[in-house]
């Protein structure tokens, strides 16, 4: 059993580093600016699904506002660089902190909360972040805050002629994100994540800081979320408060972990992969009519696939020899 | 800021809070019922806007006739919702909570893309209804009479609510299954057939809500979006799983908005909601009345 679960544990590392290299080559086929356009945003997806993962899939506290750790990176870097001139690589780390000590600071009322209760002040949180910046002058209000362009260069983070620097770093976040949770996944914060998942009061009885590792689960996830934030501001390079923390980027976070299959390690990465790719389809080809029908399919797709595959899409690739194995214990 | 004015905004407070707590009462009578939160309630309202506003454009109905009407179609439409999409919902195997949570909520996208495919994203509102924009004076303080009306609904429906859950066998049949809903097999209860009964019942209530927002709110698209997350928080406020939770629940939050309205600028009016419900369930987090 041990053995198996090193040989498979060594074996995702190897499927992510060939995946990963493949996915390093394609722009050298693709040039078209509005593919390239999607697939940086399938990695950011990616990326801040996976992380959105770590909280709410495997520790089981489902947050419906980290587009409140997701504005916080983009409005921390997009102020220091357009105020304070400093460089959004600090920007970026100032927002991850921010954000990861702002989800202990909320944490540590919130998590004594239980159920929808839980999910809905997560909501009312961000809803009220998002109100508080669109009322705050200074950081533009509700027009938000254009990055002026200061010149193409990986010092700045800046590139106006060209995609391709932004999709490496995307995908590096993508990689960052998924390592870190396969790291994770076999460390002690794992273990006991999955156990407050399952049953919070028993994991307590048998020694696990329940508090604690919640604590743990939300800082490591508000970081990676907000640094996607930061890589946002810098890639549209405008930012206004709904875009970038309205409600509905909470969930789109939370979509491709729910339909590529929640709490799983490539879950995330699959449901970006289908999901992200057909919103920008849907919306480019049949959504410009303004008449909703990129919303019809969209929605109907999340209905079906949720009903029809409560594990997620990443139960179709479970070996048969598995499933065919549990059912037969029951 | 006068005394005057102060109860001025308290008295409208208190009649929207009224409205605040029909529009949720649907939401926790399902939750009570099966411990599912419909994430599509806001469009539930949105689709019974949308019916009395065309039912007065083509047929001249006022929103207080149409009303009853509404809240039949979506008695229907609340019982299909469920027998098509929930029923399978809450028998997932696995992940049972997100399943609920996404499957009514993709229902939500799909509700609103048919309504601007439908009925185009423009606003549109009732005009020269029998109630519309006029206001009566009670001792010297205005009240808009949409609004009055709707309280007196709300109260009413509460009531009605309150007499249907204790003194019918529907109602009790309700209240039993929510118990217990495997003992209640057992007696020959068809589990379904409640559930159904209580998604229409829980629709219709939203319908009633719906037909008198009509009269003085503008119908678009997104309607229900911004009335859904008062629902959710009228009804966690006042604890889930309590019907009657959802009045005072409803009350307070209409209160406290009125109340923040006077103090902050108007844009940040609901950040008092908010706040008082993150106050309620810090001390309290299973809701002022909430048994789960």
């Amino acid at each position: 059993m041990d053995k198996d679960f090193a040989r498979r544990r060594r074996r995702e590392l190897i499927i992510a580093f060939c995946l990963a290299a493949i996915a390093a080559l394609v722009p050298l086929f693709v040039k078209d600016v509005y593919v390239q356009n999607v697939m940086v945003l399938t990695l950011m997806y990616a990326a801040l699904s996976q992380s959105w993962n770590i909280l709410s899939g495997y520790c089981g506290q489902i947050s419906l506002g980290h587009a409140l750790y997701f504005g916080l990176g983009a409005y921390t870097t997009a102020i220091l660089f357009t105020k304070f001139g400093v460089l959004p690589w600090f920007g970026m780390l100032a927002g991850g902190v921010l954000s990861a000590l702002i989800a202990m600071a909320l944490g540590y009322p919130c998590f004594r909360l239980r159920g929808h209760y839980f999910v809905i002040a997560t909501i009312v949180i961000a809803e009220i972040g998002l109100l508080l910046i669109q009322n705050w002058e200074w950081a533009g209000a509700a027009l938000g805050i254009d990055i002026p362009v200061r010149g193409d260069s990986w010092l700045k983070f800046q590139f106006t002629r060209s995609k391709l620097p932004y999709f490496y770093f995307a995908l590096a976040l993508a990689c960052v994100a998924w390592f870190v949770t396969w790291w994770l996944e076999d460390s002690k914060w794992g273990y006991w994540w999955r156990a407050v998942k399952d049953n919070p009061d028993a994991a307590e009885s048998l020694g696990v800081v329940v508090f604690n590792s919640k604590m743990g689960a939300a800082a490591v996830s508000a970081f990676l979320v907000a640094v996607g934030g930061s890589f946002y501001a810098q890639f549209v390079s405008y930012i206004d408060p709904e875009s970038v923390m309205g409600f509905q980027f909470s969930l789109l976070m939370a979509l491709p972990a729910v339909l590529g299959g929640i709490g799983t390690l490539w879950g995330p990465v699959l449901g970006a992969v289908i999901l992200i790719p057909l919103t920008e389809l849907t919306r480019s080809f049949i959504g410009g009519s303004g008449r909703g029908v990129d919303l019809i399919v969209y929605g109907t797709l999340i209905v079906l696939i949720s009903l029809a595959l409560p594990r997620g899409l990443v139960s179709l690739f479970a070996r048969p020899k598995f499933l065919w194995r549990k059912a037969a214990v029951r | 800021m006068t005394a005057e004015t102060i109860i001025q905004s308290l008295a409208s407070g208190l009649l929207m809070g009224l409205l605040y707590g029909l529009i949720a009462v649907g939401l926790a009578l399902i939750f009570g019922l099966m411990d599912v939160v419909n994430f599509a309630h806001g469009e539930f309202l949105m689709i019974a806007m949308y019916a009395t506003f065309f039912l007065f454009a083509f047929f001249a109905i006022d929103p207080l006739l149409s009303a009853p009407l509404v809240a039949a179609a979506l008695f229907v439409f609340g019982a299909i919702v469920y027998l098509l999409i929930v029923r399978f919902a809450v028998r997932a195997k696995a992940n049972a909570g997100m399943v609920q949570i996404f499957s009514t909520f993709g229902l939500a996208i799909v509700m609103r893309g048919l309504a601007q495919f439908f009925f185009t994203p423009d606003y549109r509102s009732v005009t020269n209804s029998w109630l519309g924009g006029k206001t009566i004076s009670i001792g010297g303080i205005y009240l808009p009479e949409p609004q009055l009306v709707g309280a007196l609904v709300s109260i009413a429906a509460f009531a009605g609510l309150y007499f249907f859950i204790h003194r019918t066998d529907f109602g009790r049949a309700l209240e039993a299954t929510r118990e217990d809903a495997g003992a209640v097999a057992l007696v020959g209860i068809d589990k379904n057939r409640v559930f159904a009964l209580g998604w229409g019942l829980g629709a219709a209530l939203v319908g009633l809500a719906g037909a008198i927002m009509a009269i003085f709110f503008y119908v678009y698209p997104d309607v229900g979006a911004s009335f859904a997350l008062i629902a959710y928080v009228t009804v966690a406020l006042g604890g889930f799983g309590s019907v009657f939770g959802a009045f005072a629940g409803g009350i307070i939050v209409g209160l406290v908005e009125a109340t923040t309205a006077l103090i902050l600028p108007p844009s940040l009016k609901s950040v008092g909601i908010y706040a008082v419900y993150l106050l309620v369930v810090f001390v309290r987090p299973r809701g002022l009345f909430g048994s789960m």
